[in-house]
């Protein structure tokens, strides 16, 4: 009895390394998760494959690229956006299912830093993602992807998709805390996405879409994002489309962190 | 702050609407340290979304919450060091091992790091769960996985303990088995407050009990005040025809302190005294000639508490089950060829 009086809030340093310690076991936790879950396995390694595969040699011969490119070379950055954007909706589904199972509600009365409930499973997720694109990057060189730019604009090209998938992370976390179930959370994600992604200059040139769905196609972020992505990793003008990219993830995680935080604070 | 004098757990008028539910409507509850409390209703009576308060989930509407002194909207991160929780489905990660699961609160409520492995182990072993204790927890039976769930709560030994409904959905079996880790838990000091929706959880488990209703207490007390002062012993007989009942029921009145309650075959007496009731009842049919088909005194349960406060049943599922458990260590039941006579 006598603790409750002795005791008060912890300094402000050993929140934070309390914060990072939390952030990482939870982090360790959604990770354990994913590979001991086969159809979470599989969502994330043989469907991205398979994406590759059938875009490559399904559709990939009736889609025109544009002069000077293969499409392989045109399709990889599309497909690797593609997949982090979805990946996304794991977080989503994520949350939802911890909250219907109860555990968010434990994790709330643990003294522990409850920033580590939502921060722990976006990097989980980061951490999904990166390893999803490694994973295609490999199987692109394998049906003749080549990237005609260094090793180092490449990479940026991949930190600046990730950067990405890590924002609309966030969104699904909204989106996870809102929902009534999983399934619900899985209902409302992909009508949100299928016209982001696809309504891009992912897969196929945005001139060869009418007119009207060129004005979004252009500038939504996926395409934004592909196109950025497409100029450091096969060459071309980079640094307006990177701007652009970088500002809105950027704009994303400043709007939806807070919000997604607030909701946390009152889920339950 | 928290002295010897203050309430462990404590709430002063606390009301929460959600919506058009008032789930809890001006509740007041005060908690011994190191004492067992019963808060006991059917469901949406406001049990949970008490819990749910002191426990820093949700925040009352007004009214104060206190636990160890600490108001629970105030300072919700020491209230957090000092509480466990085990809520009414196992909040457990079911693609994670036992020992994993454990592991993982370990860290995340703090414990150094050397003593999280040997805190683990050690509660896997004291629930009796080392031997599945690197399965994972989705191959677990209902009460190892409430067991687990409980065990969750203690691994940062907090001197005060929320079960809310510990036991809802087990079977017979698994709930007396998670009764008695939850008596020895309790020997050690630590205050607990457990919902339930079953009378002879509470019976077994509480020291005192309130009776909740709508989101208020309507009684409170020790279970044994409770009985006395709601609810007497009944004698129950049945006959082999309804004419003899009917006969027996007149004949025994003058035991009862009320009238006897004639159902076909069967008849109820309420008796303040059941053992000295059982010999007269059996003594005057002998001497009348009726023949009995059974016999039994039942001690009163919560169930007729409940009853007696509120008109209704509690409704709660496997009552009846628990009742016939009741019933049997109330008396015991006479089989009809030990007849008197």
């Amino acid at each position: 009895m006598s603790a409750a009086t002795t005791t008060g809030p912890p300094s402000l340093p050993t929140r934070v390394r309390r914060a990072v310690t939390d952030a990482r076991a939870l982090t360790w936790r959604n990770l354990l998760n994913y590979v001991r879950l086969p159809q979470l396995v599989v969502f994330s390694t043989i469907q991205p494959i398979m994406f590759v595969l059938i875009f490559r040699y399904v559709f990939g011969g009736a889609i025109q690229a544009p002069p000077g490119q293969s499409y392989v070379d045109f399709l990889m950055p599309g497909i690797f956006t593609q997949s982090v954007a979805f990946g996304a909706i794991g977080t989503g589904i994520g949350l939802a299912e911890d909250m219907g199972k109860g555990l968010i509600e434990r994790f709330r009365s643990l003294p522990m830093a409850q920033s580590s409930v939502l921060v722990g499973r976006t990097t989980a997720d980061l951490v999904r993602n990166s390893f999803v694109v490694c994973l295609m990057t490999v199987v692109g060189f394998v049906v003749g992807f080549r990237s005609g730019t260094g090793p180092l604009a490449f990479l940026a090209g991949i930190a600046l998709l990730l950067l990405f998938g890590y924002a609309v992370s966030w969104v699904f976390v909204l989106v996870g805390l809102g929902a009534s179930s999983a399934e619900a959370a899985q209902a409302v994600s992909f009508p949100t996405l299928f016209p982001l992604v696809f309504a891009s200059s992912a897969f196929v040139p945005v001139e060869s879409m009418p007119g009207w769905l060129q004005a979004f196609a252009a500038n939504q972020p996926v395409s934004v994002t592909v196109d950025a992505v497409r100029a450091l990793m096969l060459g071309g003008p980079t640094s307006s489309a990177v701007l652009q990219s970088l500002a809105w993830s950027l704009g994303i995680l400043a709007v939806f962190v807070p919000l997604a935080a607030r909701r946390f604070r009152r889920a339950v | 702050m928290a002295g010897v004098n203050v309430a462990a757990i404590a709430l002063e008028g606390v009301s929460k609407r959600f919506g058009d539910v008032r789930a809890l409507d001006g509740l007041d509850l005060s908690v011994a340290p190191g004492t067992v409390y019963g808060l006991l209703g059917p469901n949406g009576a406001g049990k949970t979304t008490a819990v749910r308060i002191l426990t820093t989930l949700i925040r009352p509407d007004t009214g104060r919450a206190r636990v160890l002194g600490l108001d629970v909207v105030e300072r919700p991160e020491e209230v957090r060091s000092f509480i466990g929780l085990a809520g009414q489905y196992a909040a457990v990660d079911e693609n994670l091992t036992g020992r994993e699961n454990l592991r993982l609160i370990g860290i995340l409520t703090h414990l150094p790091r050397s003593a999280v492995k040997a805190r683990a182990a050690e509660l896997l072993e004291r629930f009796e769960l080392a031997d599945a204790a690197d399965r994972p927890a989705r191959t677990y039976s209902g009460g190892m996985r409430r067991r687990l769930d409980l065990a969750a709560a203690l691994v940062h030994r907090p001197p005060v303990l929320f079960l809310d409904e510990p036991t809802t959905g087990l079977d017979p079996h698994s709930r007396r088995e998670l009764w008695r880790v939850i008596e020895e838990l309790v020997g050690g000091g630590t205050t607990l407050l457990l919902t339930t929706q079953y009378l002879e959880e509470a019976d077994r488990l509480a020291a005192r009990v309130a009776v909740v209703d709508g989101g208020r207490i309507i009684a409170e007390g020790t279970t044994g005040e409770l009985k006395a002062q709601m609810a007497s012993t009944t004698l129950e007989l049945s006959f082999h025809d309804a004419r003899t009942a009917a006969r027996a029921s007149d004949l025994l009145r003058p035991l009862a302190g009320s009238p006897p309650l004639l159902e076909g075959t069967r008849v109820e007496l309420s008796v303040d005294d059941g053992q000295p009731a059982l010999i007269g009842a059996l003594r005057d049919l002998d001497r009348a000639g009726l023949a009995l088909a059974s016999v039994a005194l039942r001690e009163p349960s919560l169930d007729d508490v409940f009853l007696a406060l509120t008109g209704r049943r509690t409704g709660a599922d496997g009552h009846d089950d628990l009742n016939a458990g009741s019933a049997g260590h109330g008396g015991g039941a006479v089989p009809a060829g030990r007849r008197a006579g």
